[in-house]
């Protein structure tokens, strides 16, 4: 915490000081007021009356002006360090690898960045005004007993011993129980976003009253905690409150014997009273106040908590090893991937190279790998054992930034963002030319798109709101090209296209200039079938791997896939452009289908 | 900026919603008044004990002893009294909050599609947690402080009433300057306050967007970039809330200011008056009424305070109202009467829709399907498919013309019982944070094991769920957490599958699954299908090619119809699309 108040410490220092100043106005008062008393009226001077009240006055012009100083400076600090912590989750949340982003979760992510900076900005503004001002209150009026009469100050030691060591036992016992308030917040929040990114399938399968009674639940459990730990911290006020007065028993008690005695005046004991009375007031503000700096804390340990994440993965800034003309531009060497807490691998020993300029399909079912192979290129993941190696060097001997400003993605999840269609191209290149941008589009047959939406000016609504499925995919894809990439990664990110203009897309990449190597992950034959080189993917492994009429001969899954494409007499890629086997391909497809789906299942699964 | 009518209308309804607790607000309210009491009894309790303390040899114990036991049962009772009004405070704060929020949600479920579409959810979620908790922190602090602030300025002046009724005179006419000024500081810090809080709506935006797409971000290596952007609305929020959390904190300084003349005034009135020939006042009075003074104050400072706290909850409130009132869709009419015998039969007729007024999508649709029909929509990405499926789910209502299953016009059926109709298998498939098995149970979450286990065969996803390490017990996680595209378009047609719906509708259904598994799955469906009533939106023309009617639709029209031969014969649109699927390679 204190790294992020370090760049706020004038403000940091001063704000407590000016506190402290008015602090040590108010203190004066008393004295103006027995001088009032004392030459004033005893010596019957209106002028010094009109004078001390002039000063009276002035003493509160003074503080007005250290408490407004003051103020500003801790609302500068609190502010400043709010918006320097969300900046740094900001960008810790960036840097994060995706297995970590995957490990924390959205609704975490958020509340941390929201909620929890909120409550920690509040805790250091109330902590910078008050903070020292109390203690310094309480130990001045300690200290002005003690010159009265140091038996009885002995009490004002005591109680305030006793206080502190309540005050720690109800801090240590509530910070917990206020943490567990935060996390069920977290889960009411995941509940509200959930029914807004889910409102369709919600309403679709009637669930409204089912997701309401478990935000409910939720909610409830929230109130519920929230309850609880109120009802610790709401000891604080009546148990300072009950030793104080139990001080105030003990010495007006111990008073009376010493003024009967004759140790003390009357006039000392109502000094002393004074004094513990000062003390109530500050202790009271003071319970109150560690309340609120318990909530920020609680906050500031979850923000802390996400600071101090390393990422799991690290990059070296500078490369470390020359890229070699005539190695392979992706080559992957006996390669294994095993997510983090995943019981078997998702990629077991890949061994594959892809020259420069060279088409790459992956091809294989549900799960079987395909997508975790292409994460391993830009290095979203780490392979668990073996090496993915880009022009010859090891994608870990990469800087991060020059190995994915080499790449092109295209996820699956074709996701856009709030702004101009030309801010999300220039996310590919943030130097593009509107001409480039728009080349780019039509190459990922996205120019309809730009005509549609009234070109590279217009808006796209959070998240691509108000664009398709498909227009989106396309922008996407038009996104990736505009950085000229030296390889393109295609991970079926042509799902939402239609036959027609997906075989547009592909013969478009195929004439780029710059020849990129171009990766494609598909479950369309149709898609991959005129690659230069094919893996098969079954189950994490490579089941087959060459071009498509050798796989046609030597693997069978590849056949069968082809086959439930397109039927068995298959023509060959080459034959395919001549427009009249399709339909003959198409058709024999069909006929399958409209073939008993008993059977038909049975073929299958054989 | 809004108008103090604003606020008092937002205070009004919060007020409301407290009123379920009257009868703990009440028991808050004779708590208080208790302690107020109390606590200002024991300062005489106390100078009546010093009173007993006369001098050296002159103390006398017999009364200052039992006024010592009458302070601590005091204390006691005090104590006592302030944990319960706080227990009590917490409970109707935290309850009244709970009750907000779990209005918001109810309304989230009932607002049309359209205003989800249209609203950042991280904006609405910010609405929902970060305003309503500010709400509760502005809420409890007046709560705790408001009413013991103005008893004890009542009871102060009572007893300075019986004291001496001209100082209290000044005292009570000048105090009204600290209210005065906290008002003029709280009208201008309350469009500060709504401007942090638009701030950090539109911040709390671009957080959800962004982190919610951390992969694409780091794939771009726009780390930097985004970070620079979310720098500046983040500067402008420290601006902003620089700007309220100073102007607000200027409210107690001035305040205590102001009491500093009072007592000044005090000190200089007693003080003549002490002065002046045959005057009743001695010093021991004045000492008396400077401490009041101090007394009468200091509750002042808190309730400006308090108030500044108050017009942050009051501005988060209204956000959250105006979530709470957000107009809902148009209510199922009284007598809609559920469908009852579904057979499958759906029309379209003269349907006119558009999303913005000025850009027409759909126009003078009309389409007849009759039970058991299987229509295929095909076209270009972005024709207005999925528009056609908003209006058959009315998750959004036609402009024009009318839409009927079995020959009932929609708007005339409740819409959940038009819903139960439909299956649905949506493009984007979207599964809830909880077990696989509630996932596909969604539509019959009383459906038995076996069922359910059935209809993940069906959907072939029994064997990927068997393998994840708590099986069906294995909860997805948010977004879908760890599952694949295809994984979760299974989970999806499960759900479907184990529901049996009368009608159909499949968008992009198999979209991400390979094609041996999406065999599999045609089969199941085909089965499903048999009988039954169904719209796919799929882009492969083999799934396409067994459908009865196939409409391809063109910039929102339907631009042909009628099915598979008669439209490769008819050479239009359809055949081009059609043929071009190899060709253009």
């Amino acid at each position: 915490m204190l790294k992020y108040l370090k760049k706020y410490r004038v403000q940091c220092v001063c704000a407590p000081l000016f506190k402290m100043f008015e602090a040590l106005l108010d203190l004066f008062v008393p004295l103006v007021v027995a001088s009032i008393i004392d030459r004033g009226i005893a010596a019957g001077s209106a002028g010094h009356v009109w004078r001390m009240s002039g000063l009276l006055v002035a003493l509160g012009l003074a503080g007005l002006a250290a408490a407004v100083t003051a103020q500003y400076f801790a609302a500068k600090a609190a502010t400043g360090f709010a918006a320097d912590a969300r900046h740094a989750l900001f960008e810790k949340l960036t840097s994060l690898a995706f297995s970590d982003v995957d490990r924390l979760g959205t609704s975490a992510m958020i509340t941390r960045m929201t909620s929890d900076v909120n409550q920690a900005q509040t805790g250091v503004n109330m902590a910078l005004r008050l903070l020292l001002r109390s203690p310094f209150v309480v130990l001045g009026a300690m200290i002005m007993a003690f010159t009265i009469d140091v038996r009885c100050a002995l009490i004002f030691a005591l109680v305030i011993a006793a206080l502190s060591a309540v005050v720690a036992v109800i801090m240590a016992a509530n910070i917990p129980m206020m943490q567990g308030v935060q996390r069920q917040l977290e889960a009411v929040l995941g509940a509200t976003r959930e029914s807004l990114a889910g409102a369709r399938v919600i309403r679709a399968f009637r669930r409204e009253d089912a997701e309401y009674q478990a935000f409910r639940a939720k909610n409830r459990e929230l109130a519920a905690r929230q309850l609880r730990a109120g009802r610790v911290s709401a000891l604080l006020n009546p148990v300072t409150y009950v030793l104080i007065n139990l001080a105030v028993i003990l010495l007006v008690r111990r008073g009376a014997i010493r003024v009967d005695s004759g140790a003390l005046t009357t006039g000392q004991v109502v000094a002393l009273y004074n004094y513990m009375s000062q003390i109530l007031v500050e202790l009271l503000k003071f319970a109150a106040l560690i309340i609120t700096i318990n909530k920020g804390w609680a906050s500031w340990k979850r923000v802390e908590d996400v600071l101090a994440l390393t990422p799991s993965m690290t990059a070296l800034d500078e490369m470390g090893g020359a890229p070699s003309e005539g190695a392979p531009a992706v080559a992957f060497e006996h390669v294994t991937l095993t997510y983090p807490g995943a019981g078997s691998p998702a990629l077991e020993d890949i061994d594959f190279a892809a020259s420069r300029g060279q088409t790459v399909g992956i091809i294989g079912g549900t799960g079987s790998g395909k997508s975790s192979l292409a994460r391993l290129i830009p290095r979203f993941y780490d392979a668990t054992s073996g090496a993915v190696r880009v022009n010859g060097v090891d994608v870990r001997d990469w800087p991060k930034d020059a190995l994915r400003a080499k790449i092109g993605v295209v996820p699956q999840k074709a996701s856009l963002f709030k702004g101009t269609i030309r801010d999300n191209l220039r996310w590919g290149d943030p130097d593009a030319a509107d001409a480039d941008l728009i080349e780019a589009a039509a190459i990922a047959q996205a120019s309809d798109v730009l005509a549609a939406k009234g070109g590279l000016d217009s808006e796209i609504a959070q998240n691509g709101g108000n664009l398709s499925g498909g227009q989106r995919q396309r922008l996407t894809i038009a996104r990736a090209l505009a950085r000229r990439p030296e390889i393109l990664i295609l991970d079926d990110s042509a799902s939402a296209l239609d036959m027609a203009t997906d075989a547009r897309l592909r013969g478009a990449i195929a004439g780029l200039s710059y020849r990129p190597t171009v990766f494609i992950i598909s479950q369309r034959a149709a898609s991959i079938m005129r690659a230069d080189l094919i893996l098969v993917l079954d189950d994490g492994r490579v089941v087959g791997k060459g071009t498509h009429a050798e796989l046609l001969k030597t693997c069978p899954i590849y056949k069968e896939i082809y086959d439930s494409q397109f039927g068995g007499e298959a023509p060959l890629p080459d034959a395919a452009a001549t427009g009249n086997h399709p339909v003959r391909a198409i058709d024999s497809s069909a006929n399958r289908l409209c073939g008993d789906p008993e059977k038909d299942n049975g073929e299958v699964s054989a | 900026m809004r108008t103090s009518t604003g606020q008092i209308g937002t205070i009004k309804k919060v007020l409301r919603h407290i009123g379920r607790y009257k009868w703990l607000v009440l028991a808050s309210l004779i708590l208080s008044a208790a302690t107020v009491l109390l606590t200002l009894a024991v300062p005489i309790l106390v100078g009546r004990a010093i009173d007993g303390i006369i001098g050296a040899g002159q103390v006398r114990f017999d009364v200052v002893w039992p006024l010592l036991w009458r302070i601590g049962v005091c204390v006691a009772l005090t104590a006592l009294g302030t944990w319960v009004m706080n227990v009590v405070n917490n409970r109707v704060t935290f309850d009244v909050v709970r009750d907000l929020r779990e209005e918001a949600l109810s309304r989230i479920h009932r607002l049309p599609l359209s205003y989800i579409d249209a609203h950042p959810h991280g904006e609405t979620v910010s609405r929902v947690i970060a305003d309503a908790d500010q709400f509760a922190d502005g809420l409890l602090m007046g709560f705790t402080q408001l009413f013991s602030g103005a008893l004890t300025i009542v009871f102060t002046l009572a007893f300075m009433l019986t004291q001496n009724a001209l100082i209290t005179l000044v005292v009570v006419c000048v105090t009204p300057l600290s209210l005065f000024v906290a008002r003029f500081i709280a009208t201008r810090t309350y469009a500060m306050f709504r401007a942090q809080s638009e701030t950090r709506g539109e911040q709390t935006a671009f957080i959800n967007e962004m982190i919610g797409n951390l992969k694409v971000v780091q794939a771009y290596g726009r780390e930097a970039a985004e970070t620079a952007r979310f720098d500046g609305i983040n500067e402008r929020l420290r601006e902003c809330s620089l700007r309220a959390t100073f102007f607000s904190s200027l409210t107690n300084p001035c305040t205590r200011f102001v009491n500093a003349v009072v007592y000044a005034l005090v000190a200089l009135a007693g003080a003549l008056a002490a002065l002046a020939p045959g005057s009743a006042m001695t010093v021991g009075m004045l000492t008396a009424f400077l401490s009041y003074a101090n007394q009468y104050t200091k509750p002042f400072n808190e309730i400006s305070g308090v108030v500044t706290e108050l017009q942050n909850a009051v501005a988060c409130a209204a956000r959250l109202f105006e979530l709470i009132e957000a107009p809902v869709e148009t209510p199922d009419a009284p007598d809609a009467a559920p469908l009852a015998d579904v057979r499958g039969a759906v029309a379209f007729d003269h349907v006119y829709f558009s999303y913005v007024k000025d850009r027409r999508l759909i126009e003078d649709f009309n389409l007849s399907v009759e039970p058991g029909c299987r229509v295929a929509i095909v076209g270009p990405t972005g024709c207005g498919k999925t528009t056609l499926i908003n209006l058959l789910m009315r998750f959004y209502d036609a402009d024009a013309g009318a839409i009927s299953v079995e020959g009932r016009d929609v708007r005339d059926i409740p819409r959940r019982s038009l819903r139960e109709a439909y299956g649905m298998v949506l493009q984007e498939t979207w599964l809830k944070n909880a077990t696989i098995r509630e996932n596909i149970a969604m539509g019959r979450p009383d459906a038995p094991e076996e069922e359910i286990i059935a209809a993940a065969k069906a959907s072939h996803a029994h064997g990927f769920i068997r393998r994840l390490p708590n099986g069906y017990d294995t909860v997805v996680g948010e977004d879908g957490g760890q599952l694949s595209q295809g994984q979760k378009q299974l989970l999806c047609i499960a759900r479907v599958m184990l529901c049996l719906p009368p009608i159909l509708i499949l968008d992009e259904a198999t979209s991400s699954i390979d094609t041996r598994t999406e065999l599999k799955i045609q089969s199941a469906f085909a089965k499903l299908m048999a009988g039954r009533t169904s719209f796919i939106v799929a882009h492969r023309l083999s799934t396409i090619r067994e459908a009865d009617v196939i409409l391809v639709m063109r910039e929102g029209r339907i631009v042909e119809q009628g099915d598979h031969d008669s439209l490769l014969q008819k050479g239009g649109f359809y055949a081009e699309l059609y043929n071009s699927q190899w060709c253009s390679e």
